[in-house]
């Protein structure tokens, strides 16, 4: 046995991160075609059906190494291991064969990318649709009563996660510890040479926000128009809670009477009668007066409705609404109009309360959308939280 | 199964296991194995996905890769399927072990990729493949990086994207019998104008890599066939424990077990040179490894008795659902071919650089009876779009009818002919 042909060898392979590296490079891409679809995403109703820790199934395109095919679902294959297959006898449904294997072939095909689907949670799309958004007219307020959190990078130290090696650095100290030792040259890379990325938890006072959402629940608002509503709230809701630490919430229904509800009660209730939406800004006029003092909290108001008033009650309806503003960060009105009607003339409906608020009203800090469908959530979210937000609805 | 987590191999580990190798290996010798000399590397779990997922140690960076390593360390993490080894066409041959394998799983493991060692030094399809391409693979790396630095990441990354889809369409026997119609890449550098330097080079070293990976991609059923005999067999020669031997027991039946719905190429490989054995001796089975590859194993040596000692049969989707077809052997075994037939690829034949005199691109889909996916297609075609510049034609069979879909960089339209 004198020529043993072989070696073993044995590295260190601390520092290679190469496939970590193109898996960012692959969930940036990720990223990207979701930004790409955003407006259906934001609609996704299995999404807002979550809880928020549901792993989100989205539409990526962007993620398979298109190349010429042929279509396996129109070719026979070859399977194995069927000792009693009989000829006819059913494999399973083509979506369940789907989650077998792993390798090439019919079922194993498509594993790769529904994986890539379900590792996506609502966090990380709350990067990228928030990304660009911000709260207008945010003020400092005298009693700032909570602070916000925030991770800043800014430190480096030999001990850490393996994952947040500063290989930069790491090198120059090996290159440094070398050359101390004589040897000018790169030449292994000790465990004392490791550096590491660390953070520091930066605390910045901020005042605690108070959304209060209101909801015309008369017989016009239907299912759809609900759903429309509550997909939008989800996500006003998420993205404020992304900005403050402490959200207070208040759901206000109303036909012609308001009251106080609960959130589920909120999006899923019906009632039937006629339409007094002042009532619902008088129930919340009373309670920011009662609890929430506007130079300690960050107000938001935000009422749904199909547009449909009682005539009698719009002169009382402008005039609380500007007092809302007074009182408010931003007061948003977003008109949902799903019905078929309003979509053979989506522009201009002179007797809605939309177009009623666009006439008389002209404040700085007021934002209303139209919503036609769900494919306009998003562009209402962006009208309501978008920093140059000046645009007029969103429709 | 759970996920037992070992410790790193110890030195005293790595002594064992240096000693048993070189048993292994005495013992592959005797048996009338030829490999090339080896270089066996211990790495962590990571390190080995990262090398599966690549197929290289250093390779050029491209996100697909990353979405490859991260479903490996996935499916690792949750059990599904584990990589205990991997082994790289090069001479010295490289081989890469886990370190959290047990010594036995590692032993063999040792056994297994000296098989391959010497299907790789042996078989007639490696014959020509580049044992350096390590180096070469690690030079383009390089470059590819240089070409980041200086055209922008976006721009070198939406080449790559256009240069992995076509480079798969490499004429397999560029050296013995070309085909300028039947090498996509070769064409496309030959005839695409406006490709500027860098851009030639990456799709040149694309397709390079694409030769070199070629003959794996056909031969992974005798390979890995050949690789679990060996296996098998040298394991035998050892003197394992009670212990051992059960484990070593469980481990080849796993290797050896039926994948639903899709063929094992372990399996297949290893009951096909088998059978090679038993009815034509020893020297059958090694001119087998010489000489065949998947698509001629199947054809020449698939015997009834073996596609019904496996359970083969062919299944189709009806409706929604798949549905066992046939479990006639003649039927098996046509199926099976034209399923390993161009590795399971289209023909894609470049016609006519100057269709209508345009400058346009014409490609010919050789149908024979199996369509083309759509979705891909269209996809595909845009990606050739970025390479030649100019209007793309694809002519194909879809839905019965001839079809000519055509690209013009943002649209994909197709009409019937």
């Amino acid at each position: 046995m004198n020529e043993t042909r072989f070696r073993i060898y044995r590295e260190d392979w601390s520092l290679h991160r190469q496939g970590q590296m193109d898996q960012e490079r692959h969930m940036e891409r990720i990223r990207e075609a979701i930004r790409a679809n955003l407006a259906e995403v934001v609609s996704d109703e299995s999404l807002i059906a979550s809880d928020g820790q549901k792993v989100v199934r989205l539409p990526i395109k962007a993620l398979k190494e298109y190349r010429f095919r042929l279509d396996w679902q129109k070719q026979n294959r070859v399977g194995e291991g069927g000792g009693a297959v009989r000829e006819g006898d059913a494999l399973g449904t083509a979506s369940g064969a789907a989650g077998q294997g792993a390798g090439d072939g019919p079922p194993g095909e498509e594993v790769g990318e529904e994986w890539f689907e379900t590792g996506f949670t609502v966090e990380d799309l709350d990067e990228i649709l928030f990304a660009d958004l911000a709260l207008p007219h945010l003020e400092p307020k005298r009693q700032p009563d909570l602070t916000a959190e925030s991770h800043e990078w800014r430190d480096v130290r030999p001990q850490g996660l393996q994952s947040n090696i500063d290989k930069k650095r790491t090198l120059m100290e090996a290159i440094k510890r070398n050359r101390l030792a004589g040897r000018p040259a790169l030449a292994g890379i000790s465990r004392k040479d490791l550096r590491f990325r660390t953070w520091d938890v930066a605390r910045t006072p901020q005042a605690s926000a108070v959304l209060i959402f209101m909801m015309d629940t008369s017989g016009s608002m239907g299912p759809a128009e609900k759903y429309v509503a509550r997909s939008l709230c989800f996500w006003m809701v998420r993205f404020l809670r992304t900005r403050y630490e402490n959200v207070r919430l208040h759901f206000i229904a109303h036909t012609t009477e308001a009251r106080e509800v609960s959130e589920e009660a909120f999006f899923t209730k019906g009632e039937a009668g006629g339409t007094r939406c002042s009532s619902a800004y008088e129930y919340a006029l009373q309670l920011i007066d009662r609890q929430y003092p506007p130079d300690l909290f960050n107000l938001y108001a935000f009422h749904f409705s199909d547009g449909d008033n009682l005539l009698s009650d719009n002169p009382r309806a402008i005039a609380l609404m500007r007092q809302l503003l007074e009182r408010c960060s931003l007061v948003g009105y977003g008109q949902i109009e799903t019905q078929p009607q309003y979509l053979a003339m989506p522009y201009y409906q002179p007797n809605t309360l939309l177009s009623l608020f666009q006439q008389e009203i002209d404040h700085p800090r007021f934002v209303t959308a139209q919503i036609r469908d769900r494919s306009e959530v998003y562009a209402a979210l962006r009208a309501f939280f978008h920093p140059g937000h000046r645009e007029k609805g969103a429709g | 199964m759970a996920v037992v987590r070992r410790q790193p191999v110890s030195d005293q580990d790595l002594e064992r296991l240096a000693r048993a190798i070189e048993e292994i290996v005495g013992h592959a010798r005797a048996m009338g194995l030829d490999f090339f000399e080896m270089r066996y590397e211990i790495c962590p779990p990571d390190v080995l996905y990262t090398f599966g997922a690549y197929g290289m140690p250093t390779r050029f960076s491209h996100w697909s890769f990353g979405k490859a390593y991260h479903l490996l360390k996935s499916q690792a993490d949750l059990g599904i399927t584990r990589i205990y080894e991997l082994v790289i066409n090069a001479d010295p041959c490289h081989a890469f072990l886990l370190e959290s394998n047990s010594l036995l799983e590692n032993m063999m493991v040792a056994a297994h990729v000296l098989a391959h060692a010497d299907f790789f030094k042996n078989n007639w399809r490696f014959r020509e493949t580049n044992r350096q391409m390590i180096h070469a693979m690690s030079a383009f790396a390089e470059r590819v990086r240089q070409y980041e630095r200086r055209v922008g990441r976006e721009r070198v990354e939406r080449f790559l994207d256009a240069g992995l889809a076509v480079a798969e369409q490499v004429d397999p026997f560029p050296s013995t019998r070309p085909d300028p119609r039947r090498d996509l890449p070769r064409f496309l550098l030959d005839h695409a104008s406006g490709l500027e330097e860098w851009q030639r080079d990456i799709l040149s070293s694309l397709r390079e890599e694409a030769l070199y990976f070629r003959p794996q991609m056909e031969t992974k059923i005798l390979n890995e066939g050949w690789a679990s005999l060996w296996h098998a067999r040298i394991m035998r020669h050892l003197d394992l424990t009670p212990a051992e031997s059960l484990e070593f027991a469980r481990l080849h039946a796993a290797v050896l077990a039926p994948h639903p719905f899709q063929l094992n190429p372990y399996r297949l490989g290893y009951h096909l040179l088998e059978s090679i054995e038993a009815r034509y001796g020893r020297d059958a089975l090694f001119e087998a490894r010489t000489v065949e590859t998947d698509l001629s194993l199947v054809r020449n040596h698939l015997t009834p008795e073996l596609c019904e000692e496996l359970g083969l049969y062919v299944y189709a989707k009806q409706g929604g659902r798949w549905q066992v077809q046939d479990t006639g052997w003649e039927a098996v075994r046509d199926a099976l071919v034209r399923q390993l037939e161009n590795c399971g690829l289209p023909y894609i034949y470049a016609e006519d650089d100057n269709y209508q005199r345009r400058g346009e691109l014409y490609l010919r889909h050789g149908y024979d009876g199996v369509e083309l996916d759509v979705t891909h297609l269209h996809q595909a075609l845009r990606h050739v779009h970025h390479i030649w510049g100019r209007p793309v034609h694809l002519e194909t069979v879809c839905d019965g009818r001839r079809t000519l879909y055509t690209c013009d960089g943002e649209n994909v339209e197709s009409r019937a002919l």
